[in-house]
């Protein structure tokens, strides 16, 4: 049953396997088990990225396809239902036709990007892929009248994912049954599919050829697999994968602007999140993203109380000030590529036998 | 020989076009005045020649006489600068290697060509996969699909690597990378197997692997093999037929003891230091 869930790709490693409960349980129980609406919105954003950056391995880990324009489809997809829920009003159906255009503007885009430059070198489709995402991003500020600009949109939700709303007055383990509650569990349950989805992906003939591609594109090609498909159809899946991540973060933020949801920093973030997780596992972008969104948001708050327990020594109260949390979360991710170069999990699993490498 | 069994699979060639006579009267493979060039030099010039099934053809030449390039412009690795490539009688000169390989077109490489990082068995196993069409199944797991695996581990034993089957691919010797190399042009089952060296670098005590199997497709007699080969004893004793290859220009065509007599292959390979080799 488990193996059928996990598509026959078992973590293979008792430390990740701990891991991967944690995150899991931690994940699923968390509206009971912190309060407050930061820790929840963290919890929320770890799951959202988790699709993200899992649908950018199917790409950059598993195909070998470099592109910057992941964040486009993010974005492409928050944007869908949050103009829709703008202009339509808080409906299901607004979600519905928001999600059902942004997916069909992803797939366009995904097609007409692949088809024109997957056959070039990788070098130069990285570089059309960063041109095309930053025109999009332009667009996006610059049609203010449309999507809000700079300042993005805030939209109104369906009346059961508003946080006013209440299930029943009851409530559950001392909290009550709020639509942030129903809304959290909509992006934790439509996530953990999705993350199931592309497990299934990674371990099916399909999965197989993307490796192989990645290993030896021309060997490939002689073995009757046209890699020209398989490439633009990788892309395609990455792409409707990250517009459906991005409905479900506009979804949880009740909001939509350039920032949050297009800007480089998106992209950059995926990109460490996969080189901390491992490439080329989808696991890889549970422990990355856990480990990553946790460290970003309470980096801080920790560095606030060692650079107060260290008061008496100004060097080290200087050096652990809030302030600087940039810079140490830089420290760390030099640190994680310097000892695990092929990602945590892709260190915990050279423990294990090679066996399972096949 | 390995073990009692047969070493290959009872299979069909479903690659063929049906109303594709299957005697040796019709060539399935053939080239009309193919020619490429790369820069200024002409890797192969207006070369023209046919295979027939049930005929297994030495091509013989000095190095950089063309024979790898010529090989790719069959196999669909480059496309020729003029003339046309006819695959059971199709002109399939603008079609690539993959649409070729499904045509029954298979192919060994000289400079060992594999997926480093992926084991010996997923190496042949991908093989299979291509050949069932399963490429494209995204919902079943591969592990599901235990027919394959199994394939592919019958192609594993039949070149004697069925010990290393769970090791990567980069990890082999030289020897057992050449014979991964003929597993998966073994896992293909094409109609038309092109050789290109299969027992360069390989330990004396390899070759006879590699020969035997050699021996045995020819042995089914409907097969059309292509064989690029410096050792002439190998030469002498499979080949029907000899093609020689000189500076890119097709030099001498026919029954091996007429061509390896001509005086223009004694000058072809005397005059270029291959003299070791006859
Ligand atoms: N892609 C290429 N670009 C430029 N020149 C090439 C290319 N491929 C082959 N050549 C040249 O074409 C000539 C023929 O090369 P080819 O590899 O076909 O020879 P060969 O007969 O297979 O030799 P060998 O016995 O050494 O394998 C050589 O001079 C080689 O340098
Ligand atoms: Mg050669």
């Amino acid at each position: 049953m488990i193996k059928t869930l996990l598509s026959g790709d078992l973590p293979r490693s008792r430390l990740l396997t701990a891991m991967l409960v944690v995150v899991l349980v931690g994940l699923a129980l968390a509206p009971f088990l912190v309060s407050g609406a930061r820790s929840l919105n963290v919890a929320a954003t770890i799951c959202v990225f988790v699709v993200l950056v899992a649908s950018y391995d199917l790409l950059l880990g598993y195909t070998g396809i470099v592109s910057f324009a992941h964040t486009m489809f993010y974005g492409i997809g928050a944007y869908g239902v949050g103009l829709a829920l703008h202009g339509m009003g808080p409906s299901w159906w607004a979600i519905f036709v928001g999600t059902a255009g942004a997916l069909a503007l992803s797939l366009v885009l995904a097609l007409v990007i692949g088809l024109f430059s997957l056959r070039v070198r990788a070098i130069f489709y990285a570089m059309i892929t960063l041109a095309v995402a930053s025109a999009f991003s332009v667009l996006a500020s610059q049609l203010s009248d449309f999507t809000g600009g700079e300042d993005g949109r805030t939209f109104k939700v369906p009346e059961i994912l508003q946080p006013g709303f209440r299930l029943f007055d009851a409530e559950i383990l001392g909290r009550v049954v709020d639509g942030k509650l129903i809304t959290y569990y909509l992006v934790f349950f439509s996530a953990l599919t999705l993350f199931l989805f592309m497990l299934r992906i990674v371990n099916s003939p399909f999965g197989r050829v993307l490796q192989a591609i990645r290993e030896n594109d021309f060997r490939a090609e002689a073995l009757g697999y046209r890699t020209v498909v398989y490439r633009t159809l990788a892309n395609c899946l990455g792409a409707l994968i990250a517009t459906l991540a991005g409905v479900l973060m506009a979804l949880w933020l009740r909001y939509v602007g350039p920032k949050t949801m297009l800007s480089f920093e998106v992209m950059t973030d995926i990109l460490l999140i996969v080189v901390i997780g491992g490439m080329g596992t989808v696991y890889g972008a549970v422990i990355g993203s856990a480990l990553f969104i946790l460290a970003q948001n309470y980096l801080q708050v920790l560095m606030a109380q060692a650079s107060a327990a260290m008061s008496g020594v100004p060097f080290l109260a200087n050096l652990f000030h809030p302030d600087r949390w940039l810079l140490w979360l830089g420290v760390l991710f030099v640190l994680s590529v310097y000892f695990f170069p092929t990602g945590i999990v892709g260190r915990l699993r050279t423990k294990a036998p090679a066996r399972g490498r096949s | 020989m390995i073990g009692a069994t047969a070493p290959f699979m009872v299979s069909k060639s479903n690659h063929v076009a049906k109303a594709f006579p299957m005697t040796t009267e019709h060539p399935v493979l053939s080239t009309h005045g193919v020619s490429i060039r790369f820069g200024g030099h002409i890797a192969v010039n207006n070369v023209s020649c046919e295979f027939r099934p049930g005929i297994l053809t030495a091509i013989v030449g000095p190095n950089g006489a063309g024979k790898t390039t010529y090989f790719n412009l069959m196999s669909g690795q480059l496309s020729p600068t003029s003339g046309t490539v006819r695959l059971y009688g199709e002109d399939v000169t603008r079609l690539g290697a993959p649409q070729r390989t499904k045509r029954g077109i298979g192919r060994a490489f000289q400079l060992t060509n594999l997926f480093p990082n992926l084991t010996v068995l997923e190496n042949v196993r991908l093989t299979v996969q291509s050949r069932a069409g399963l490429g494209l199944n995204m919902i079943s797991m591969w592990a599901s699909h235990v027919e394959l695996i199994e394939k592919a581990e019958h192609f594993l034993h039949v070149t004697a690597l069925g010990e290393s089957r769970h090791e990567l691919a980069s990890a082999l010797s030289h020897g057992d990378k050449r014979k991964l190399e003929i597993a998966i042009l073994l896992a293909l089952e094409p109609d038309i197997f092109m050789f290109d060296e299969p027992t360069a670098g390989m330990s004396v005590d390899e070759v006879p692997v590699v020969l035997d199997l050699i021996h045995h497709i020819k042995a089914q007699g409907d097969k059309t093999i292509l064989l690029v080969e410096h050792k002439m004893d190998v030469v002498r004793s499979l080949a029907d037929r000899i093609v020689v290859l000189h500076n890119g220009y097709l030099v001498a065509d026919g029954d091996p003891a007429e061509v390896m007599a001509s005086p223009i292959v004694q000058e072809a390979y005397l005059g270029t230091g291959m003299a070791e080799h006859v």
